[in-house]
């Protein structure tokens, strides 16, 4: 459903969400090679203690990245 | 018979590339978490001995870590170089592909490019040990089928499965017979063109070159080829991006199914070290507790490099002042003499004398990478220090540059964005490096009154606090300042892994520490000691009849007469060449409180900031190799400014002194890094006038507030 699309940013602490698309090219690359790939499930484990970067865990990993990076990702939450 | 092969090692960051690579070359080198810290080439060789009684030579690189084939820093262009251009003098004969086998899916990804590329290679799974324990299955032949490469087990912590690897190198294996997924279906007609015009191995190489065409130096020196191959790109309209991100999807797509198909997981357990890493990180990265124990980490490292460290440099120091004797003693006198131990040996010393610390802090550091912690720190202080122009990794060269700014600056470089990484390596020499401990040490002493509050905290102690503290400011308000000016070349970003906590390896932070040793002596070392050659010259010599007058009363003096020794060598330094240009520069540095002899020792200390000490007490006519500092600071004390009768060291004078060396360039090492880590002499000359322009105002403005 299109309309429940979110920004991986907007996905509070300990929610899951699929990841959809990608709003920018260079990151889009970047994240797609690190394997945060359409239809992988990412779990927001983590913020830094100023509320930026965060932590994710997707596929078999945990990565960080920047808020201003990860609203660059599309994510519907499934409920 | 020997014959040789040149191999590569490439992998993910993390997959256990550099473990392996001490394994098989013995050679060891750094082991970090630290994601990306393997940048420099790294080259080792064995031996192999095969059945046929013939010995290979082999030839070893380890190539920075990448998750793809597609340059995206510095560093990740290294392993798209060597691998996909065949002229390329690293080039191997079998690349050596290493997967974190807990990570199947995303390290198949790299691999699948590198099996498309069309030449030997050999696919590592590593972590052996760890997809065991959590009860997982791989079918090490059904892979090695699809691949169509040879497959080994591995855990190259312990070792296991290192001999297969090694029968593998040697066993003339043959190129993959097919395409992973064949990329000449994303742009068949770019990938036929540009294979009818340069000869290639495969479609694959054609896809990346059309990708990658700028970063090929193949065509460096056929650029005539490069326009035409960017030609062809043009008439069909090729998009970089659009190219990139169809052919991930497709493998992943493709890798997925495999993945499926070989590994069994059969009773999947949670792994122990996720959820100990779990755990550990909920105290580690509490958003006050993190910040504390960061912290507290930080004060021991601070109390070891200052506390500790203090008692190995007193030996060096005395070896060094023991050697220096002997060797005078040894050696007829004259110029030779004196060149030695003036010249070389005093630069040498001042080389050595600093190897305490650097041991100790990056000690530390090795730790902290290797277990993990420091991408933590990373991801604690990224949004902190991104105010500044900074990034979260940019706290490592900050940290370093408290023991030496050389290692500090090189260790930026696992900072992805080039802005980013480019202000770190321009405001780290603000950090107050432990050459201007001596400096700050005299000067304090001279003018700050030895108070005690609350009976413990000493008025000294917290100068020297303040002074540190005071680098570090100005540090980041350089950066600050810096984001405005320096223009962004690529956009960055702070995407990383972090990884699993795991414990050191003791024998490899040995590697590490020695490795950073042997930077700062080869880096720092040579230039120290070289300008230190120098230096003695410039105060050895001088123009005219009164500095040979006064050098030949020297040599016949009465060597029992200290006190007329130290006068006649504390007269001789007036007349030489560093002398006359201590008094030249005396107008300029005067608004500073500096006289003429403060200038001597700022032209001497620009070789490294330490040499003031030395200096003075040559000026003050202390005399001898064995710098006695009470005695230094007590003639300082005595000293009279010319014009006012006021004593020259004043409060005044001395804050100014040491603002400025807490801010001026006075390293020729730095600078000599920063050009080789920048690639032009801009950056170092603009760091020194920065710093210049900084030293002199803020000195200024002191002197003019105290005096
Ligand atoms: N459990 C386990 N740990 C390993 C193995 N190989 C490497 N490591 C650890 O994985 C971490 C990363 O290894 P390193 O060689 O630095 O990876 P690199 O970044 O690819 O060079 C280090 O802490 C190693 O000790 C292995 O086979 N099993
Ligand atoms: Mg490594």
């Amino acid at each position: 459903m299109r309309g429940d699309f979110k920004k991986l940013s907007e996905i509070k602490l300990g929610e899951s969400a699929v990841i959809e698309s990608f709003t920018d090219d260079t990151m889009k690359l970047k994240l797609l090679e690190m394997g945060c790939l359409p239809g992988e499930v990412v779990t927001v484990t983590r913020f830094a203690p100023f509320g930026d970067p965060m932590a994710i865990a997707v596929a078999d990993s945990m990565l960080s990245l920047r808020m201003s990076e990860a609203a660059n990702v599309l994510v519907s939450v499934r409920s | 018979m020997i014959k040789r092969l040149k191999v590569s090692l490439v992998g993910n960051p993390n997959s256990g590339k550099s473990t392996l690579f001490n394994r098989l070359t013995g050679l060891n080198q750094k082991i970090a978490n630290f994601p990306g810290v393997t940048v420099e080439k790294k080259t080792g060789s064995m031996t192999i001995g095969s059945s046929d009684g013939s010995d290979y030579h082999i030839d070893i690189t380890d190539l920075p870590g990448t998750y793809s084939l597609y340059p995206k820093t510095l560093e990740e262009q290294i392993p798209f170089q060597v691998l996909c251009d065949p002229t390329n003098e690293s080039h191997p004969d079998v690349t050596v592909i290493i997967a974190d086998g807990t990570n199947l899916k995303r390290s198949l990804f790299l691999c699948s490019q590198i099996v498309d590329l069309k030449s030997p290679a050999i696919l590592v799974v590593n972590m052996m040990d760890q997809v065991t324990k959590s009860g997982v299955e791989i079918n090490f032949i059904r892979l090695s089928k699809e691949l169509g490469i040879p497959v080994i087990p591995m855990n190259a912590r312990d070792g296991d499965g290192i001999d297969f690897l090694k029968n593998a190198i040697i066993s003339n294996i043959s190129v993959p017979e097919n395409d992973f997924i064949d990329t000449a279906l994303f742009a068949p007609e770019v990938v036929q063109s540009i294979r009818q015009s340069v000869k290639l191995n495969s479609n694959y190489v054609a896809f990346q070159i059309a990708n990658n065409i700028d970063q090929i130096s193949f065509f460096n020196d056929r650029q005539e080829r490069r326009a035409q191959i960017k030609e062809i790109l043009n008439r069909y309209g090729f998009d970089h991006s659009i190219m990139q991100a169809s052919e991930t999807l497709k493998r992943y797509e493709v890798i997925s199914l495999l993945v499926k198909q070989v590994l069994k997981a059969k009773n999947a357990i949670p792994s122990k070290e996720k959820t100990f890493t779990r755990k550990l990180d909920n105290l580690l990265m509490h958003r006050f507790w993190g910040y504390f124990i960061f912290l507290a980490i930080l004060f021991v490292i601070f109390q070891a490099v200052f506390a500790w460290a203090a008692w190995p440099m007193e030996m060096v120091d005395q070896a060094f002042t023991w050697m220096s004797i002997k060797v005078h003693d040894a050696i007829p006198e004259g110029v030779f003499n004196d060149l030695l131990v003036e010249g070389i040996l005093a630069g040498l010393g001042g080389v050595v004398i600093f190897i305490p610390q650097i041991v100790l802090l990056f000690t530390f550091i090795a730790i902290l990478e290797d277990t993990g912690y420091m991408a933590r720190v990373s991801f604690m202080m990224d949004k902190l220090l991104r105010r500044f122009g900074l990034n979260g990794r940019s706290v490592i060269p900050l940290i370093s540059g408290v023991a030496c700014a050389v290692p500090a600056i090189l260790s930026a470089r696992t900072i992805a964005s080039w802005k980013e990484r480019l202000i770190t390596i321009l405001v780290t020499p603000l950090m107050s490096c432990s050459a201007r401990l001596p400096v700050y040490a005299l000067l304090i002493s001279l003018v700050v009154p030895d108070h005690k509050y609350l009976g413990v905290i000493g008025l000294q102690g917290l100068v020297l606090f303040a002074l540190y503290l005071i680098g570090f400011i100005a540090a980041m308000g350089s950066a600050l300042l810096m984001k405005f000016i320096v223009k962004a070349k690529e956009r960055s970003y702070f995407i990383m892994e972090i990884p699993v906590y795991r414990m050191p390896r003791w024998k490899n932070i040995g590697y590490t520490i020695v490795e950073k040793v042997r930077v700062f002596i080869f880096e720092a070392g040579k230039v120290i000691v070289a300008i230190s050659v120098v230096l003695w010259v410039l105060s050895s010599s001088g123009p005219g009849a009164a500095f040979k007058d006064v050098k030949s009363q020297l040599e016949t003096a009465d060597p029992a007469d200290t006190e007329l020794q130290n006068h006649l060598a504390a007269e001789k330094l007036r007349l030489s060449y560093a002398g006359i240009t201590g008094r030249a520069i005396e107008p300029i540095i005067e608004p500073l409180g500096f006289d003429w002899k403060i200038g001597i020792a700022l032209i001497t200390s620009f070789a490294a900031r330490e040499v003031f000490v030395g200096t003075m007490s040559t000026i003050y006519s202390v005399g001898g190799s064995d710098e006695d500092i009470a005695t230094v600071r007590e003639k300082m004390m005595a000293e009279k400014n010319d014009k006012t009768g006021l004593p020259q060291y004043n409060l005044a004078v001395g804050w100014s002194l040491m603002l400025f060396y807490a801010f001026a360039m006075q390293c020729m090492s730095t600078m000599a890094v920063v050009r080789r880590e920048t690639g032009s002499w801009k950056w170092p000359l603009i760091q020194f006038a920065f710093m210049g322009v900084l030293a002199y105002i803020s000195s200024f403005i002191i002197y003019r507030i105290l005096s």
